[in-house]
């Protein structure tokens, strides 16, 4: 468990205070993919940051499990920091160094001197993000989707028990994106590694974070399930990242929507009842009309959701709209 | 054969092993003062780097002494800091001539000199590296062991190669207060006799040899670009 316990930062600018994240409380949970999402600005690579204290708070405590990482010195600290790994935007990588040297790295710096030990943690990391056969070549020679996948078994060699990713997909093309992102999970998976990852990107927590915290000029505004974030934002700027990832429903709930007859409704179908024919049952029981104004269906993580919005004509909407509350999908009416 | 042709275009180089001597004196001149140059001015020049603002160890008194010196001894003119030296050059050494009474002051002037480029070439490593070291628990002298003299090495190279030039130029100027070599003998017989084709010849090779150090210099940089 990583907690945050009211913790704050603010920036010395000219010999004033700016603060850049107001004081919050955070827990992320052991094994979780957490997602911190922002634009930027709004405060998410300092707290990304703060958990292995590149950047330190001005006040309040930052626990690892037991572990007080801001009570801790020097060489403490430096010894946690090895059971943190880390990915960047930029990859960061030894420009002077191999792909083998630069995995090697981390396994060097916490003292490993067996060359025969460290040659084997190597080719296991590059086979596991698939990169054996380039553990020769420079950095320079590699694609960004590579780059990263450098950046990721580095960050892995020691083993640690948690991945902080700094906009690790932001620098490179949605293909290469959904790939890396893919990868991840499946580490996230195997190795029940906790991974926190800052993006200002909605569609990468919609596919791998299993909760998520939205931040906004250095406040928390909303956080919790993906799903319930995502299907039902709360705070302005929440629902902004969310059109950002739905541009085509954004577009189509605009205006229109108040020349329609009928009773308005979104409705939000999630797991099992997304793959089951309610709707129709539901509307052909009660008799009622329904017109469909926008809609889709697609996957949170693994589970599968739907979201339509409605026009509901006919007597019997209201046993309609409590039927389809039975059969648990969740109901908003619309104005 | 040679021997009149040589005489006939260089008439007053009588004592072609003087030469000899001479470009012998430049080289050691040259290499003795490089490394004690190198080794006294990379150090240096990582301090300057390390405790610069919103560097890794920033303490802005430090930086600014050390950086005043460094200021003071590049703004000495190089004939002046010798004849400066020379109690200090004689306490070091026991002499103020030749190629070991040289040494001192080609030292104290060039690695200031050297520590700057250094300086500025650890400057030019990508913070987001230093700070992925970090992140990785290196230690301050393991950032500076691991990823900043290896990612600066080809700027570290060029800057070396400037140093080695620039020391060249030193030498051949302390031949004016009879530290040896090729500068001493352009001084003393070309200038001082108006033998000018000892002028000539001195002048040559120390062209030579500042090309030769470039080309070694580019080489070197240019490999360590390559990645």
């Amino acid at each position: 468990m990583i907690r945050f316990l009211d913790v704050h930062k603010s920036y010395r600018v000219d010999g004033r205070e700016i603060p850049a994240l107001h004081p919050f409380r955070l827990d992320i949970v052991d094994g979780e993919v957490f997602g911190i999402i922002g634009h930027s600005g709004a405060g998410k690579s300092t707290l990304i940051r703060l958990i292995n204290l590149l950047e330190r708070p001005s006040g309040g405590r930052i626990l690892i499990g037991d572990t007080e990482m801001t009570a801790l010195d020097e060489p403490a600290l430096r010894a946690q920091r090895r059971r943190i790994g880390m990915i960047f935007q930029h990859f960061n990588l030894l420009a002077s160094q191999t792909v083998a040297d630069n995995v090697a790295f981390p396994l060097r710096l916490a003292g490993e001197r067996d060359a025969a030990k460290i040659h084997s943690r190597v080719g296991e990391l590059l086979e596991r993000v698939g990169l054996a056969e380039h553990a020769g070549k420079y950095p320079s020679q590699l694609s960004g989707g590579q780059k990263q996948r450098v950046g990721i078994a580095r960050a892995l060699a020691n083993r640690p028990e948690i991945l902080l990713c700094d906009e690790a997909t932001s620098a490179l093309d949605p293909q290469t994106t959904a790939a890396v992102l893919e990868l991840l999970a499946a580490i996230n998976r195997e190795l029940k590694l906790t991974i926190v990852l800052i993006t200002h990107e909605m569609d990468v927590v919609r596919r791998i974070c299993d909760r998520v915290a939205v931040l906004d000029a250095g406040r928390i505004v909303e956080h919790g399930t993906v799903a319930d974030v995502f299907l039902h934002p709360q705070h302005p700027t929440t629902r902004r990242f969310v059109n950002e990832a739905l541009p085509e429903e954004a577009a189509s709930a605009g205006a229109p929507l108040a020349e329609v007859r009928g009773r308005k409704l979104r409705l939000t179908f999630r797991g099992a009842t997304t793959l089951s024919p309610v709707l129709s049952r539901v509307m052909r029981e009660s008799g009622v009309d329904f017109n469909l104004l926008a809609g889709r269906i697609d996957h949170i993580k693994e589970l599968p959701y739907g979201q339509l919005t409605l026009a509901l004509e006919g007597a019997n909407a209201d046993a309609a709209v409590a039927a389809l509350r039975d059969a648990g999908i969740e109901i908003e009416e619309l104005p | 054969m040679t021997a009149p042709l040589l005489q006939t275009l260089f008439p007053n180089i009588d004592d072609w092993s003087e030469l000899g001597r001479a470009c012998i004196d430049t080289l050691l001149m040259l290499g003795g003062s490089l490394a004690l140059t190198v080794l006294i001015g990379l150090p240096l020049g990582v301090l300057l780097y390390l405790t610069g603002r919103g560097q890794l160890r920033a303490m802005p008194k430090l930086y600014g002494i050390a950086s005043l010196l460094v200021n003071v001894l590049r703004s000495v003119p190089f004939i002046i800091l010798m004849i400066v030296l020379m109690p200090v050059t004689y306490a070091l050494v026991g002499t103020k001539l030749g190629v070991r009474g040289a040494i001192p002051p080609l030292v104290i002037g060039a690695a200031p000199f050297f520590a700057r480029l250094v300086e500025t070439a650890l400057r030019e490593v990508q913070q987001g590296v230093i700070e992925a070291a970090q992140a990785m628990g290196a230690s301050t002298w393991q950032i500076v062991r691991h990823v900043l003299l290896p990612e600066a090495r080809a700027g570290l190279a060029a800057g070396i190669t400037v140093t080695a030039i620039a020391l060249v130029g030193y030498t051949a100027m302390g031949g004016a207060i009879g530290s040896g070599g090729l500068g001493d003998l352009a001084y003393r017989y070309g200038y001082l006799s108006y033998k000018s084709d000892y002028m000539l010849v001195t002048v040559v090779l120390l062209v030579v040899l500042v090309q030769l150090l470039q080309m070694f210099g580019d080489r070197i940089v240019a490999r360590y670009k390559r990645h």
